[in-house]
């Protein structure tokens, strides 16, 4: 469909970071990687402007919880490069007990808003951002709702257990 | 973002007044909220408060399986909620590995592109009556009570639709279906016409709305802007084009793109498209005729309800019933993202799945969220009556913005 392949794109992605990205895989066509908080804002920096891939476009930053792994928190970036039709999405997984990940709002304005709804939800605390605070929840909650200890129902309602909903 | 002064009011050095612009103005529709530190009419500043009608569907789409969400998808933007319920199943059906079949994927289209044409009838219909023509409004109402009554013939709801199923539709369009949409091609183009003819070249309108908020498209790339007002900057980017979904690949139609990005801009592209969406649905109807009749859904009878006097009936439409709604059948423990052309952008679902009944994560890229956050920034140094037509011709919904 793009103009470039995947392929190119992890050419010149592990041309460029070496092992400081994860093996890409393509889960329905589209480029996956991982890398750590360490590197984050320079692969994010170094896809915007690079200039052939041109990753100019932020399509979504959101947060993930999985509480059986050592790295619980996950931010979840979607890039698109406009010209050349291609998507990536890249995640980094940080430690619960200090969810520190570096702001993209340097990068791009639009990270503004999407920050601060993961911020609200996942309690992922993006340093540097201008203006850190909840966006859809009131400001006084005082827990981070989409983490995966909060249930959704009353606790007492016994129709309700995950267990009837597969897990 | 600008720099936004807060003075206590009887401070001496506040030389300007707080204005609250929301959460119920009725300039706004709908719930939205901005602090506003005002110089006479001009906006020094602003702030946006959101979340007024947050209703939490991401953590309720956690607990509900796949074919239950999509009731979640029609509140958000529900000016056009079949975009939305499409989006949701098609994301599903990706993420399963369903092939529809074409026919089915032209209904889908004909579907989708009249949500299309309400959306941007109301956004440009009520820019119409911000900048003081109630007309047009009018006019254009009618219309979109005749697309709503399409709907019923198709699913039996009006706004919140739920249309559609996992694999296709719940039943086939009727023929009483098919012959409002022929009617509907016939009646509404002169009626769109006339709008046109209203708006278009009238001197008050454009002198309200020419050079009104113009954006670059620099900045609205910069802050993540799609779907119309990103094309009224000059970029063509549209997921129908870019990534085609649904068949998109088969039709012949225009991206209408602007130049200057403002809101005469995106009223125009807002127009051009509907009159593109027109030409999608009239090629739609042609290529139905060629396709096998009665096929309106893929033939996954693992995720597909069977009708309800075959459950009663049948041994193993009784089977995969259960199966479905006890959620016994294994799904793929990956991830997708799926995005759509939705009426203000690209819709996007981004889907975390765990082998289990109900997605492990779901998160919306919703337009109005991300396209709404430029709103307090760009207000700044604009009159306020210049920043409510900018609100309006964005066309933020709150459902979308808050989800």
């Amino acid at each position: 469909m793009g103009k470039i392949s995947n392929q190119q794109v992890i050419q010149s992605l592990t041309l460029k970071f070496g092992d400081r990205i994860s093996v890409p895989n393509e889960p329905f066509g589209l480029l996956t990687f991982e890398t750590s908080v360490d590197h984050i804002s320079e692969v994010l920096r170094s896809l915007k402007e690079d200039k052939e891939l041109k990753f100019n476009y932020l399509t979504d930053i959101t947060g993930i919880h999985f509480p059986e792994q050592e790295l619980s928190m996950g931010v979840i970036y979607h890039l698109h490069s406009l010209s050349n039709n291609v998507r990536v999405r890249i995640k980094v997984f940080l430690d619960i007990k200090a969810p520190h990940i570096p702001t993209a709002t340097s990068l791009w304005e639009g990270a503004n808003w999407m920050e601060r709804e993961t911020f609200d939800f996942f309690g992922i605390i993006f340093d540097g951002h201008p203006n850190l605070l909840r966006i859809l929840n009131v400001d006084d909650m005082t827990v981070f709702p989409m983490r995966r200890e909060h249930p959704l129902e009353d606790p007492n309602r016994v129709d309700k257990k995950d267990y009837f909903f597969g897990r | 973002m600008t720099n936004h002064p807060v003075f206590t009011d009887n401070d001496p050095q506040k030389e300007t007044i707080t204005l609250n612009l929301g959460p119920t103005h009725p300039a706004t529709h709908g719930v939205f909220q901005n602090v506003l530190e005002m110089d006479g009419e001009r906006i020094v500043s602003g702030v946006s408060t959101i979340g007024y009608i947050h209703r939490a569907f991401e953590k309720i789409a956690e607990h509900r399986p796949f074919y239950q969400i999509t009731p979640l998808t029609d509140r958000m933007n529900y000016c056009s909620s079949p975009i939305n319920n499409m989006g949701w199943h098609m994301t599903v059906e990706k993420l399963l590995g369903i092939e529809t079949p074409k026919r089915v994927d032209y209904l889908r289209v004909i579907v989708m592109e009249l949500a299309r044409i309400s959306d941007h009838l109301i956004c440009n219909g009520i820019l119409g009556v911000d900048t003081g023509a109630f007309t047009g409004f009018l006019y254009l109402m009618e219309e979109r009570e005749h697309i709503y009554e399409i709907y019923e013939e198709i699913c039996g709801a009006r706004l919140t639709t739920n249309i559609g199923r996992i694999g296709g539709f719940e039943r086939d369009f009727n023929d009483i279906a098919f012959a409002k949409i022929k009617n509907f091609l016939i009646k509404f183009p002169p009626i769109l016409k006339e709008f046109e003819v209203l708006f278009n070249r009238n001197r008050i309108f454009i002198e309200r709305t020419s050079g009104v908020a113009p954006v670059d498209p620099e900045t609205a790339l910069n802050y993540s802007w799609s779907g119309p007002i990103l094309r009224a900057t000059g970029v063509d980017y549209d997921v129908r084009v870019n990534e085609p979904y649904s068949s998109y690949q088969d039709f012949d139609f225009e991206i209408p793109v602007g130049t200057s990005g403002d809101v005469y801009d995106r009223y125009i592209v807002r127009n051009e498209e509907m009159w593109q969406s027109l030409r999608i649905i009239e090629q739609a109807l042609q290529k139905i005729e060629k396709e096998p009749k009665g096929i309106f859904h893929a033939n996954v009878p693992e995720f597909y309800l069977p009708p309800k006097e075959e459950v009663y009936n049948n041994m193993e439409a009784l089977i995969y019933h259960f199966k479905i709604v006890m959620g016994e059948i294994e799904t793929p423990k990956t991830e997708v993202y799926h995005a759509v052309e939705g009426g203000n952008g690209e819709l996007g679902f981004y889907l975390v799945n765990d082998g289990g009944r109900s997605p492990y994560r779901l998160h919306f890229r919703r337009p109005s969220f991300i396209n709404y956050q430029m709103y307090a920034p760009m207000s700044a140094g604009m009159l306020l009556s210049d920043a409510i037509i900018n609100m309006s011709s964005l066309n933020v919904i709150a459902g979308e913005l808050d989800a």
